[in-house]
């Protein structure tokens, strides 16, 4: 089609830019069009071993490297792109189709960027391009929200570059390959992707700004950022122990929180935190089994994290409200939506013959393979907690539980058509998961459905739902309340504004103080001077003329004397 | 809210709750008595435990709910709590 080594991310930018000057079906076809055109041509005419590279100043720069690894992330974003695309298409906002196309490429840029800086100027650029998804939901709420999120991954991005240099003078190379925790670089660059990948402290602006952007925009977040993290940790960091305990800790505390929220999106912001925790695990156990284990489940949470944020954007379009206090009954007039939810719910909870099965299932047996059987059996915890906060929370606050009264229209149809895509890929892989397993990058033998597996997943689910059948009829589950949970983003939102404000008031009343005693002695020096007899001469008798002059004589005086001292 | 007119809806009648809740718990009680019947494999020594699974599955969700609604009384606060100075 076109040549080989043309760096993917090129189409989106260029369509980008198209969809600024058209309107109309003009407009809905190209976004459409790029992704199929971009994921046609890498899977037809690019293969792995491609590196095409330039040199700028002295540093040889790669643009476009391919292997499996960042082939299969490649595919997954065009899928994604094409899904969340058809799902935005009744969106009449331009600044979304804009940022959306550069966002899509920026993520593409990332993982075919062959060395450090490539990868830190398409860091930056996920950062810069997203926010604005965040900023087109136009509310005050969602403008701060943004830019507490910008700085979250600019902070991010100023790390990768710290560590990329540091790392260049350590090994006289910028090639992304294997980093490890040695030296000073390789932990700059870990804190950079651990920001992106929302590890435990560094989450909140995953919780906070998800939530806040438009009901389309959330769909395009959800699939981009956080598995570029993965896929550069994947590839910076595999085998590192230190990963296997931090994503143990993902999986688990993510779920008390999403037990406890309102916001139904956020919920799903705080599953994508537990689902991200088991691909950290996948990373940080780094054999064969694990690694494919990490990436397949990145690959098949794109697609029912995807489907889940999608019915719930729809849910927020229809009603204008996500909150699991006020919706309930909405299956009566969504119907459709609520099925979709339901294949979404049934994906993440890794049901048998759905996607979260045949992924996590690979990361749960590595995990046994390496002994690490405590930890193993907090992934099973968050396995059942998976089930109960986005299994039966989601669609059953949303679409079933008391009638809310409230009555809609079912979802629009391009809107059915991207659930329906994803929905119908989660079922495919499900069942079909060789089709995934072949394009994964590490050779594997590998096979979930046996009666082990199956009977063990079945059980632990459906006891789990038995939990939340009981709870319920006991009176014992928590309800749905108009609030928010103060989670670490209290430290930066509550108490440091808190400890500033108190600073900043104690250094005016001290300053106040001090100007009082100054001008207190001065006005009487001015009052003894202008009694004695130099006030003759008339020099103090103006009070703000004399205080000038005398102040410019201490700043002149200072001045001379700091240069002197120098 | 309720129009009386209105169409009723599959869940608004308490028999097909009640029906779908029914078949629910056979379905559990056939998937543990087959942790009678079938043999798993075990590859650490929790899962030989019979019902592992299922009792894990129960006892997980209960405490998960059970301390969420704890942690409420620590880190509930009102929606307008970052909006507002206290």
């Amino acid at each position: 089609m076109w040549m080989s080594d043309l760096p993917p991310f090129i189409p989106f930018f260029i369509a980008a830019l198209l969809v600024l000057f058209t309107r109309g079906w003009l407009r809905g076809l190209i976004v459409l069009a790029t992704p199929v055109l971009g994921g046609l041509h890498l899977w037809l005419d690019v293969t792995p071993g491609i590196n095409s590279t330039f040199s700028i100043l002295e540093f040889e720069l790669s643009i476009m490297r391919t292997d499996r690894l960042s082939l299969l992330f490649g595919y997954l974003f065009h899928i994604a792109a094409f899904i969340a695309a058809i799902f935005a298409l009744h969106v009449r906002d331009t600044t979304q189709y804009v940022s959306a196309l550069l966002y899509a490429g920026s993520a593409l840029g990332a993982v075919f960027a062959g060395d450090l800086i490539t990868l830190f100027i398409f860091w930056e650029l996920l950062a810069v391009t997203s926010v604005f998804l965040i900023w087109a939901r136009r509310s005050e709420r969602a403008i701060r929200s943004g830019i507490r999120y910008l700085v979250f991954q600019v902070t991010s991005g100023v790390l990768l570059l710290a560590g990329a240099l540091v790392h260049y003078s350590e090994t006289g190379s910028l090639t992304f390959e294997y980093i490890g925790l040695e030296g000073i670089s390789g932990w700059l660059i870990f804190l950079a992707f651990g920001i992106k990948c929302a590890f435990p402290f560094l989450h909140n602006w995953l919780t906070d700004a998800y939530p806040e952007a438009t009901p389309t925009g959330t769909v395009y977040l959800s699939a981009f950022t956080t598995k570029v993290a993965v896929y550069a940790l994947a590839r910076g960091f595999p085998g590192t122990e230190l990963l296997v305990y931090i994503g143990a800790i993902m999986t688990c505390f993510p779920i008390f929180y999403a037990v406890i929220e309102n916001d139904l999106r956020r919920v799903l912001a705080y599953s994508m935190i537990n689902q991200v925790g088991f691909m950290v695990c996948g990373v940080g156990i780094g054999t064969a089994l694990a690694l494919n284990g990490a990436v397949s489940h990145a690959f098949n949470d794109v697609l029912f994290k995807g489907l889940l944020f999608m019915t719930m954007g729809a849910v927020l379009y229809r009603t204008g409200n996500i909150n699991g206090s006020d919706l309930g009954g909405l299956y009566k007039t969504m119907p459709k939506t609520a099925m979709l939810c339901i294949v979404g719910a049934s994906s993440i909870s890794a049901f048998p013959l759905f996607s979260g099965f045949v992924s996590k299932s690979m990361v749960m047996t590595a995990m046994i393979e390496e002994g690490y059987d405590y930890l193993w059996l907090m992934l099973l915890f968050a396995s059942a907690g998976v089930f109960h906060h986005a299994g039966i929370k989601i669609p059953y606050f949303a679409f079933f539980h008391h009638d809310s009264g409230i009555r809609t229209k079912e979802a629009p149809l391009n809107m059915l058509i991207a659930m329906g895509i994803a929905a119908v890929l989660c079922v495919f892989i499900g069942s079909q998961p060789q089709y995934l397993y072949s394009l994964l990058p590490w050779e594997v033998d590998y096979w979930p459905y046996d009666t082990t597996h199956v009977l063990a997943q079945l059980q632990l689910l459906f006891f789990s739902a038995l939990a939340f059948v009981w709870l319920n009829k006991q009176g014992l589950y928590p309800p749905e309340l108009h609030s928010i949970n103060i989670d670490a983003e209290w430290l930066y939102r509550k108490l440091l504004p808190k400890s500033a404000h108190a600073l900043n008031s104690s250094i005016q009343e001290v300053s106040h103080d001090v100007t009082d005693a100054v001008i207190r002695s001065f006005k009487q020096g001015g009052q003894t001077l202008s009694g004695s007899r130099l006030g003759r001469f008339h020099l103090a008798i103006n009070w703000p003329t004399g205080s000038m002059v005398l102040w410019i004589a201490i700043i002149l005086g200072f001045f001379l004397l700091a240069d002197v001292i120098h | 809210m309720n129009d009386p007119d209105e169409k009723q809806y599959l869940f608004d009648n308490p028999r097909n709750v009640s029906r779908l809740l029914g078949g629910f718990y056979v379905v559990c009680a056939f998937l543990f008595v087959l942790d009678f019947i079938l043999h798993r494999h075990v590859a650490i020594t929790w899962e030989a435990l019979a019902g592992f699974y299922a009792l894990f599955g129960f006892v997980a969700c209960v405490a998960l709910v059970l301390i969420a609604k704890e942690m409420r009384k620590v880190v509930m606060r009102k929606e307008e709590y970052y909006d507002v100075d206290e």
